[in-house]
């Protein structure tokens, strides 16, 4: 006998929650407890007064799953709403990356010449060594990474996917 | 205004939300909320009455019973670590069966948390994703609000089991309170009335249908008594058989003519055929769970799908629907009954339908083999103990297994908030502590535990607690000797090799029961049973009854995991001896 597993689309989902304490391993428990995938996820407070933390989570299920997951989310007391991006419009999604690269004379040169290609800014360097944060989709991100693993890479650090609606108004 | 510590907060805010009972067990992290329930006990003058139960998950199946037979919320009170961690399984009980109950576990204080202190768990953490909600309090401020607002949540929408953790230098400190008003909450707002579009589609269907059947949950109960007269309004309206859930039982009466039993996994034929050749399925408050359906493919395949239910997630969990409604199931019923009503609807003709019913009717699913004369089938029992109270209306309880399959076919149930039974998470030990709660909330009626030999031993203990308070509780042990259930699967996909499914080493529990305080009768032969059953009747206090009934029994009909309704084993020779890894592999 076989496990059976079902084929999933990539969605990312916005979700507004009351900043209380626990409500990221509320959400982050449901998806593991009720077995659905996290690809990435970022939290931060939205609100002057701190009260507010827009979620965003990018996850891939098959359409009934999805579904689930929508519903799921939305019956925790503390969320406010519950948009699935991917499904609600044209979205703009994107990811901030810090990239360690070390090495001296071409391999530095060439770091430096890829970085402007990429619109990368320079925001830590050493005579040896550069931090570069570059902003964009995931797959730009993924190929500037792997591009630098050729010229020195040392480390990556990288936010996870944030994303807003398209138009003038909120999702 | 003056400041009162957490503890007499908390006291006082139960006393504003009305409660009567509280089940519970004292330790260190909540002496001060026990001595603040001293100093306004009951018998002192004060509203509040503590049930001392002997071990915590005896509190949490106790407030389960209260809060299902009086549909008011159940409420715990257990101490820190071991308290906390005991409680786990009624509220994750409470979770899966919809149980309005709000659990105060006492913590370490702030200042320990985190440190592996005497007594500490992580109780917000544990209790997580087997509570509809939780707390930890960390400002007595805030306490009083927290406490409403606990008993707004586990009380509306789905109901459910909520946790407030309140460390004991919270119930020291002091703050003011005052009860809150009515509760506004921020983000949580439950719908309960139905879209009246999706209504009044939902009355077109009933009204066009040909072979319709309406398929009842625990909700009809949760959403209290008036919803189960409606639901019999609704029937009488459109002559539509019923089905139910185990959860559901009571809603529609056992006696009414258009009931069709139990569906699922040991449910009726007739439930079972009439799901599969319906050609409408109006699903009330009710959730297609896998005892239900059987295999999804080969679930009601030409029927048209109507899920009427307060939780959104819910709706195309296992089995996609055609039209949903989010209502509570009450006002969903009252807006069909009004619909059809002011439509002035006729009675659909379903008299074909009801005539193939009447044909799965005729196969009388639920007879079964007299044995030989002297042995005690365990449906015989049964029946005979529901003839002998069925006049008395009684509330009936459960632990795990054969015996609560066969409560549920045998037992008839003509009222809601009288069938208490542990359906989703299936805990063997429900049984005893749930019917003490019943008893508690219902002082004259007549509270009866259908149990098993293995189940009872479970939370035997309880035994004490009944004794303590006087309640006369029954228990009605059906003894075979094995785990029935354990054992009958092992026989139909293990060729019977019985691992670990015989009693070994049973008490006697006359002696047992005596040695509590109870009243104990042993019943051994099929003469025996009918006296047996009167003398338990006649005793004014708490009895178990030990009834040794027939041993290798097996609960029939039945509809092996992940086959389809129409795969109905009806008896035991038509079981078969091996299944195959998919089939072992199902739950």
């Amino acid at each position: 006998m076989h496990i059976k597993t079902e084929t999933a689309e990539r969605h990312t989902l916005a979700v507004i929650v009351d900043n209380e304490p626990g409500i990221l391993a509320r959400i982050a428990g449901l998806f593991t407890a009720r077995g659905y995938n996290i690809e990435s996820l970022t939290v931060s407070e939205i609100t002057h007064d701190k009260a507010v933390s827009r979620i965003t989570i990018v996850t891939s299920a098959s359409p009934p799953v999805m579904e689930q997951i929508m519903a799921q989310l939305d019956r925790l007391v503390p969320v406010h709403r519950v948009t699935d991006l991917t499904v609600a419009g044209e979205h703009v999604e994107r990811e901030l990356a810090l990239v360690k690269v070390a090495g001296v004379g071409d391999k530095r040169i060439e770091a430096m010449r890829l970085a402007e290609v990429y619109r990368g800014r320079v925001v830590d360097a050493t005579t040896s060594s550069f931090v570069f944060e570059v902003t964009g989709g995931r797959d730009k991100i993924d190929k500037f990474v792997e591009l630098m693993g050729e010229v020195g890479l040392v480390e990556v650090a990288r936010t996870g996917i944030v994303a807003i609606s398209r138009g003038r108004d909120a999702a | 205004m003056t400041e009162k510590s957490g503890a007499d907060i908390l006291v006082e805010a139960l006393c504003d939300l009305g409660v009567e009972v509280v089940f519970g067990y004292p330790g260190g992290a909540v002496l001060p909320i026990y001595d603040a329930l001293f100093r306004q006990s009951k018998e002192r003058g004060g509203r509040i009455r503590h049930i001392l139960v002997r071990h915590e998950q005896a509190a949490t199946h106790a407030a389960e019973g209260y809060a299902r037979s009086t549909g008011k919320p159940g409420v715990v009170l257990v101490t820190s670590g071991p308290g906390a961690t005991n409680a786990v399984t009624g509220i994750t009980d409470a979770l899966l069966d919809s149980i309005p109950m709000v659990v105060i576990t006492g913590q370490v204080p702030t200042g320990l948390i985190g440190t592996d202190a005497f007594q500490e768990a992580d109780t917000v953490g544990i209790t997580r994703h087997c509570t509809k909600h939780n707390y930890l309090v960390k400002d007595p401020a805030k306490l009083g609000a927290v406490i409403h607002e606990a008993f707004h949540i586990a009380t509306s929408g789905r109901p459910g089991p909520v946790v407030i953790d309140i460390p004991k230098d919270v119930q020291v400190a002091t703050a003011k309170y005052a009860k809150p008003g009515p509760i506004q909450h921020k983000t949580y707002r439950p719908q309960v009335k139905a879209d009246r579009a999706a209504v009044e589609a939902v009355v077109d269907m009933l009204a066009a249908a040909e072979r319709p059947v309406l398929y009842t949950g625990g909700g009809i109960i949760n959403s209290g008594p008036a919803a189960s007269q409606l639901l019999r309004e609704l029937v009488r309206l459109t002559g539509a058989p019923v089905t139910s859930t185990l959860m559901g039982l009571g809603a529609y009466p056992a006696t009414g003519p258009h009931w069709l039993g139990m569906l699922g996994m040991h449910g009726t034929y007739e439930a079972n055929m009439a799901m599969n050749q319906a050609d409408l399925v109006v699903a009330i408050g009710s959730r297609f769970d896998d005892r239900v359906t059987g295999r999804l493919d080969a679930f009601s395949p030409n029927s048209r799908k109507v899920h009427i239910d307060i939780d959104r997630s819910s709706v195309n969990k296992n089995v996609r629907v055609d039209l949903a409604v989010i209502a509570d199931a009450g006002h969903a019923l009252e807006d069909m009954v009004h619909i059809w009503k002011a439509r002035q609807h006729p009675r659909p003709d379903l008299t074909e339908w009801n005539h193939r019913i009447d044909g799965w009717r005729a196969v009388r699913c639920l007879d079964f083999p007299e044995g030989n004369g002297t042995e005690i089938m365990p449906q015989r029992a049964v029946r005979a103990l529901y003839e002998a109270t069925k006049a008395r209306q009684p509330i009936i309880t459960t632990e795990v297994g054969q015996h609560q399959m066969w409560a549920a076919q045998h037992f008839g149930f003509e009222a809601p908030n009288k069938w208490l039974t542990s359906g989703g998470l299936g805990t063997m030990g429900y049984g005893l502590p749930a019917a003490i709660g019943a008893q508690l909330g219902n002082p004259n009626a007549l509270v009866i535990d259908i149990a098993g030999e293995a189940s009872i031993q479970m939370n035997i203990q309880e035994l004490a607690t009944a004794s303590q308070y006087r309640l006369p509780v029954k228990i009605f042990i059906l003894n075979n000797e094995y785990m029935g259930m354990v054992r009958q699967w092992q026989e139909l996909t293990y060729s019977s090799r019985y691992a670990e499914s015989y009693s070994e080493s049973l008490p006697d529990f006359v002696k047992l029961a005596e040695a509590y305080g109870w009243k104990g009768i042993r019943i051994e032969t099929l003469d025996q049973l009918d006296g047996g059953i009167a003398d338990m009747l006649a005793h004014d206090g708490p009895v178990l009854v030990d009834c040794m009934v027939s041993k290798l029994t097996n609960c029939f009909p039945m509809i092996p995991s992940g086959a389809a309704h129409t795969d109905m084993i009806l008896q035991a020779n038509e079981v078969s001896g091996e299944m195959d890894d998919e089939a072992k592999a199902l739950v």
